[in-house]
């Protein structure tokens, strides 16, 4: 019984704490740096006022943090912000009842919110058909090409003009690998980089109505001769140890970071893994094209994650997300987000900011990513992809990909199988949000 | 003849049994019971859009090949038997030489029961390691002391290889316990009986041991499918992710890729009910069959 004043006191303390200061919940994925700079960027936010305070929690990887977040909307305890990775747009955008699209919760506590001061890629990936952001752009990425300028001059080659078609990377992955490497080239994210930005990057389509923008009725058409030709030259090299397969999404990196490959494909996020893990000195370039195609190159597209609002928090709680929305939309903090990140900056007032500080001069790999994604008009294309069902269709391609690899089925039977497995889950996706 | 005990009062061991059966239905019989419902729908994650499509949930598995469940249950089955084996036989093998009194032989015990306390998913990740074909210290020494390429990345074979050692690695410790404390309650005057009559090494052991062990190896056969079948998802989650393609994608993986990474919950469902089946049907073995028939 002692006790029990005590306790009220801590309550009464507790509860006026929560009376005078409205606290919100950010669900992310961010480890390592990433996940240190989504705390430095909510501390600064709650330095900046006193009325909310937003609490960054760390909820595992990507695919994990979405299925906590579904979990507790369906509990009723959903949190205020939820990153959701890019696979997973289509999803969120089919949820309609869970969702609070960012234009409405800025309009709804006066918040100035703009969707074209965001970089056209970006813009375009997460808004709707009339071209309304749903969902706050946040972390965005795009793939780019490293190489080793160190493996280049033992090899005879210039480290400073790397090859900028496909023919001349072939050529260069061979001449690295006569040159006692282990093998010439690896990639990461074999659907994200080799299909959907290779689509974009020759302004191709991935799929039909826009790469799905345009309506749920759409359909997979990446197995065209192109593509076929692309994944042949990759898997005879396979056979003859030039292409060496270092696993799904990201687990190639050892291959480059170790010198065993002279060149990756990879995300512009993973630059700083391999700026503090690489014990040589390395460069970042454009994707390759076929010159052969008319148009090519066009402009890649992002990967990576957006801020997503869920239903069910209270008017003041909103209040404090719009708030926090607004702040690490200015170009200081998207800047300071991208210098630190490696992300790219995702308005266009944040790239020139960086460019004004100088930045770029001292790290170029930096402006490539920006670059490529601001390197042409987008066009339908190349405007980003939109496919419910996706990370199951991503799946299947990593599956037949390494059966392909395996030599278990044929280039054009793999893609052509790709494509039909695909499709039936988009058809399940369409019948079941019709 | 077992005796019978029998309360006075009526309601107390209702009383008694509460606790349990709460628990039970709460975190058993509730969630099994929605898994069977939702095995009967379509729906979004969210819960906003919810289709009744009947037994088209279990019909997909079974019909459609892209789906890829019927070959997921062939490489279940073949995995599960192929660790039990792996797992049985050198454990067999090790109690019987632990058995024999050598020197130092409770340190050999100890050192062979060891990896037993080796969280499973620790188990995936020591093996992947050293058969990470780019910087795994065994992989390198296939490479370039055997001649042996060792990819298990690409190579279906070598996949499977990787993850029934590392499986059976884990398992051999538990197996291995068992086996001993059987091998000790075995009588010695009939071992020595059988020596005066004439019985080598190898027909003491395979005409008066192995037949007398019987009961735990039954016992241990079940338990070792069932680790196969539904415990060592971490390995497989560790090692392989289920590739190369599909190769080493079992049951208890699949129901989790299809349920938690895309999503596909109406399919999971289904499928986690075919592995409840599964389950029971492996229980009702154990107890109706094997514990009354064989002899002690």
């Amino acid at each position: 019984m002692k006790r029990f004043p005590i306790a009220a006191a801590v309550l009464l303390v507790l509860a006026t704490g929560l009376y005078a200061q409205t606290n919100i919940e950010f669900w992310h994925a961010m480890t390592g740096k990433n996940g240190e700079m989504v705390q430095a960027l909510s501390d600064k936010f709650n330095a900046s006022q006193s009325s909310y305070k937003v609490t960054p929690v760390y909820k595992g990887s990507y695919s994990d943090t979405m299925n906590a977040g579904i979990a507790a909307f369906r509990a009723g305890q959903a949190p205020a912000i939820l990153q959701v990775y890019e696979v997973g747009t289509a999803t969120m955008m089919a949820a309609k009842g869970a969702v609070k699209p960012v234009y409405q919760l800025m309009a709804e506590n006066n918040e100035k919110f703009d969707p074209n001061i965001y970089i056209p890629t970006v813009k375009g990936y997460y808004t709707d058909s009339q071209g309304k952001m749903l969902s706050m752009p946040f972390n965005s990425s795009t793939s780019v090409m490293y190489y080793n300028k160190d493996a280049f001059r033992k090899a005879g080659l210039d480290p400073e003009k790397p090859p900028v078609t496909w023919p001349q990377f072939f050529e260069t992955a061979r001449k690295l690998k006569a040159s006692g490497m282990e093998g010439g080239y690896t990639t990461a994210w074999i659907s994200w980089i080799q299909l959907e930005n290779f689509s974009a990057w020759h302004n191709v389509p991935f799929g039909t109505k826009s790469n799905g923008f345009e309506g749920l009725d759409t359909q997979l058409v990446f197995n065209t001769p192109l593509q076929v030709k692309h994944f042949t030259q990759i898997a005879q090299d396979a056979k003859d140890k030039v292409f060496i397969y270092g696993g799904r999404e990201g687990k190639c990196d050892p291959l480059f970071i170790s010198g065993q490959v002279g060149m990756v494909f990879q995300s512009i996020g993973a630059n700083g893994t391999y700026r503090k893990s690489a014990k040589f000195d390395y460069g970042v370039t454009r994707l390759p094209y076929y010159p052969d195609v008319a148009g090519a190159p066009q402009n890649s597209i992002i990967g990576g994650a957006s801020l997503w609002v869920l239903n069910g928090r209270t008017k003041p709680e909103y209040q404090a997300v719009a708030d926090f929305f607004s702040f690490i939309s200015t170009p200081e903090m998207q800047s300071l987000w991208h210098r630190e990140t490696g992300y790219v900056p995702v308005t266009t007032a944040a790239y020139e900011y960086t460019k004004a500080l100088g930045f770029y001069k001292d790290n170029p790999g930096h402006e490539i990513a920006i670059k490529q994604l601001l390197n042409k008009e987008p066009t339908a294309n190349s405007k980003g992809i939109r496919f419910g069902n996706f990370n199951i269709i991503r799946e299947i391609e990593d599956q037949v990909w390494e059966d392909i690899l395996a030599d278990k089925i044929s280039v054009k039977d793999g893609l052509d199988k790709m494509v039909k497995d695909g499709n039936a889950k988009l058809r399940e996706f369409e019948r079941l949000n019709k | 003849m077992s005796k019978q005990y029998e309360f006075k009062a009526k309601g107390l061991p209702y009383l008694l049994v509460l606790p349990q059966m709460v628990v039970v239905v709460l975190f058993f019989f509730w969630p099994a019971a929605q898994a069977v419902w939702q095995s009967f729908f379509l729906q979004d994650p969210f819960g906003g859009r919810v289709i009744f499509v009947g037994l088209e949930n279990y019909t997909r598995l079974f019909t459609d090949s892209s789906y890829g469940y019927a070959a997921s249950f062939v490489v279940s089955i073949a995995f599960a038997v192929c660790v039990t084996v792996l797992a049985m036989s050198s454990a067999l093998f090790l109690a019987v030489q632990a058995n024999k009194g050598l020197p130092f032989g409770s340190f050999y015990k100890t050192m062979l029961i060891w990896p037993y306390a080796v969280a499973t998913m620790v188990a995936g990740v020591l093996w992947l390691f050293m058969f990470n074909p780019n910087v795994g210290i065994i992989a390198w020494l296939l490479k370039h002391k055997l001649g042996i390429e060792w990819s298990h990345l690409l190579n279906s074979s070598q996949a499977f290889l990787l993850i029934t050692i590392a499986a059976s690695w884990k398992q051999i410790a538990y197996n291995f316990v068992f086996f001993l404390a059987g091998l000790q309650s075995v009588p010695a005057t009939l071992v020595e009986a059988a020596a005066i009559d004439g019985a080598g090494p190898a027909a003491r052991f395979w005409r008066i041991i192995y037949p007398l062990l019987s009961p735990t190896t039954f016992y241990l056969l079940v338990m070792n499918l069932v680790y196969g079948f539904f415990e060592t998802f971490p390995i497989i989650h560790q090692v392989t992710a289920g590739g190369p393609g599909t190769a080493t994608n079992i049951l208890v993986y699949k129901v989790w890729r299809d349920g938690v990474i895309n999503l596909d919950l109406g399919g999971s469902a289904a499928q986690s009910v075919i592995l409840m089946i599964l389950v029971i049907g492996l229980t009702v073995i154990q107890f109706r069959f094997i514990e009354r028939k064989v002899n002690y």
